[in-house]
């Protein structure tokens, strides 16, 4: 699939947070948007996944460790076909499948339960090593937010899963920036990310979370490194592609007011007419 | 008269998970550093291609365990039950329980009689913790014959499993011909209309010796030894508190929460009975395990004296 593909569906993406968000009056989606054109990638290009065979015991599996960013990944796997994009308008709603973090045995595509910060990564680190045990060709794919490892067991996990060798497992950090109470650097700076992880014996890439050239060339490259579990850190803009949100800290858990919405599918639509037109 | 033979129910559970590796492949083990403690290292060096050393980072633990489990493996994770249960709480509720994944917690070093170590190593809170959680089975075996049958039939229960190890030397209670382990069932080990006795754990082997002291003094109690905490055998309960009228539960960890909360839970619901719960209120300190337990009335001599004054009132 070409960059303008790839582009267009994230944007379709994009309109599922906000629509979703909107419709629940509640939500995540300053996080989910920073990250949507990662997943859009992972989903449509990167991984080997079936959604006729969810599963397919030699899929590729994903855990978004940073789970308050369901809407995306609930986006997402509409978009690939696993449900009805009409579910999303059932974000957070009393009985819905589509939980307010991501809930494994309701839905077709949700490999881990997560929400709780740090946990999902661990899981990975524990999906990457039953691969290894069974010596599967399966790989395993996360997305970690910065403000998220700042939890203890992010790095319980970075050196188990580098004393194993696991280069079937690629982490992935949203690096917008922002977390809950401000700036990471106000809170509670975990930086230097990459320098962190490759004192913890990680392959380190950086790239631009936005651009799909560098998306693509980090997971391909990510696929060459023969010893060692492989970290993408991806500078990302919080709330990337609408106008009022972008690298706003009010949006990290608060959905729009209806004008707010139309201006937001506003910003988008335009966005998706601009590609179009290429 | 000949000498009884002890062994910790966690030397019990290393060589039951050791030959059930040989059985069913997908069992895979987790410890956080302390494997010659948990008895781990018997399975660990049998199949050490499915043993996964996380060192000393249990919460890391539990959550990995969960992707194993959520990756089609049975994961059988070990520490000591403070850190197990204590340190890695969250992730056992959020990783494991919340998603039901089949992992299956075994924890040794339960309770005051861990010893020296102290109150910091005693773990206390381990069966409440657990046992308040939907999806969560607890068993607390009694002793070696006991902590094997429950650790097998952990593997075919499809789910969460938490079993309660000891690190004392254990008098092997259960080695005669008609035993029969019966998941999510009592056993009435003794007979008697004056009393209940409601216990688990090393106290069942206490509870009996107390039994003899008491018969001699002309009580008769039910002694009910209780090894699947959850699903509680309801009935064996409410029968024998229907006859006795008074029920005393005994178990080595805090007095609330536990099995007395259980069984009180119980009773209160379906046939108010007087209960008297016998455990700790306080944290444990070091000692050694046959000082701790005589001090907090866990052994014979103590649940001799708590019954003969519950049943005075």
């Amino acid at each position: 699939m070409n960059n303008l593909q790839l582009q267009i569906h994230a944007n379709d993406v994009r309109k599922g947070v906000i629509t979703s968000t909107n419709e629940a009056g509640s939500g995540h989606p300053g996080g989910s948007l920073s990250c949507t054109d990662i997943l859009t990638y992972l989903y449509f290009e990167e991984m080997n996944v079936d959604p006729e065979n969810p599963k397919d015991p030699q899929r590729d599996r994903f855990v978004l460790s940073k789970g308050h960013a369901a809407p995306a990944l609930y986006s997402v796997l509409a978009q690939r076909g696993y449900f009805s994009v009409d579910l999303l308008k059932t974000l957070r709603k009393f009985h819905s499948d589509l939980q307010g973090h991501p809930s494994m045995h309701h839905l077709p595509g949700l490999e881990m339960s997560t929400g709780s910060l740090g946990q999902g990564f661990s899981a990975a680190v524990g999906m990457a090593l039953a691969a290894k045990m069974d010596k599967a060709d399966w790989r395993v794919y996360t997305i970690l937010g910065d403000g998220e490892i700042e939890e203890g067991e992010v790095w319980e996990a970075a050196m188990l899963a580098a004393n194993h060798g696991l280069n079937n497992l690629v982490a992935l950090v949203d690096n917008n920036n922002l977390q809950i109470d401000g700036a990471i650097t106000d809170v509670n700076s975990p930086y230097p990310i990459d320098e962190k992880f490759k004192a913890f014996r990680w392959h380190v890439i950086n790239i631009d979370g936005h651009d799909f050239d560098k998306i693509r060339a980090a997971y391909q490259e990510a696929r060459e490194v023969k010893d060692r579990p492989v970290c993408i850190v991806a500078k990302t803009v919080k709330g990337k592609g609408v106008s009022f949100m972008e690298n706003q800290v009010g949006w990290h858990g608060k959905s729009t007011n209806a004008e707010e919405y139309k201006v937001a599918m506003q910003d988008l639509e335009r966005i998706g007419e601009e590609l179009c037109r290429r | 008269m000949p000498q009884i033979k002890k062994i910790a129910t966690r030397q019990s559970y290393g060589e039951v998970l050791a030959e059930l590796g040989e059985e069913n492949k997908n069992i895979v083990v987790l410890d956080a550093d302390l494997s010659g403690s948990t008895k781990t290292s018997i399975f660990a060096k049998k199949f050490p291609d499915r043993f996964i050393n996380c060192g000393i980072a249990e919460g890391n633990m539990a959550a990995v365990a969960a992707g194993l489990a959520a990756a089609g493996k049975i994961p059988f994770m070990s520490s000591f039950a403070m850190f197990a249960v204590g340190r890695a709480f969250e992730q056992i509720r959020n990783s494991i329980c919340l998603p039901g994944l089949n992992v299956k917690i075994c924890a040794s070093h339960a309770g005051v009689s861990v010893g020296a170590d102290g109150g910091s190593h005693q773990c206390l809170e381990d069966i409440a913790l657990m046992r308040m959680m939907p999806n969560m089975v607890v068993m607390s075996p009694s002793d070696d014959v006991e902590a094997r049958a429950a650790v097998r039939k952990a593997v075919e229960i499809d789910g969460p499993v938490y079993i309660r190890l000891g690190r004392l030397a254990v008098p092997v209670i259960n080695d005669y011909p008609e035993y029969k382990f019966e998941f999510g069932k009592g056993q009435l080990l003794r007979s008697g209309s004056d009393v209940t006795i409601v216990t688990t754990g090393l106290c069942v082997d206490s509870a009996l010796k107390a039994d003899v002291m008491l018969r001699a003094a002309g009580v008769k109690a039910d002694v009910i030894n209780i090894c699947t905490i959850k699903p509680l055998d309801e009935e064996i309960i409410l029968r024998s508190a229907a006859k006795t009228g008074k029920v005393l539960v005994v178990e080595e960890g805090f007095a609330v929460g536990g099995l007395g909360s259980a069984v009180t839970e119980l009773l209160c619901d379906k046939l108010p009975t007087r209960v008297k719960r016998v455990g700790l209120s306080t944290f444990g300190e070091s000692g050694e395990a046959d000082e701790l337990l005589a001090f907090y009335h866990l052994d014979a001599d103590g649940i001799f004296a708590e019954t003969i004054e519950f049943i005075k009132k």
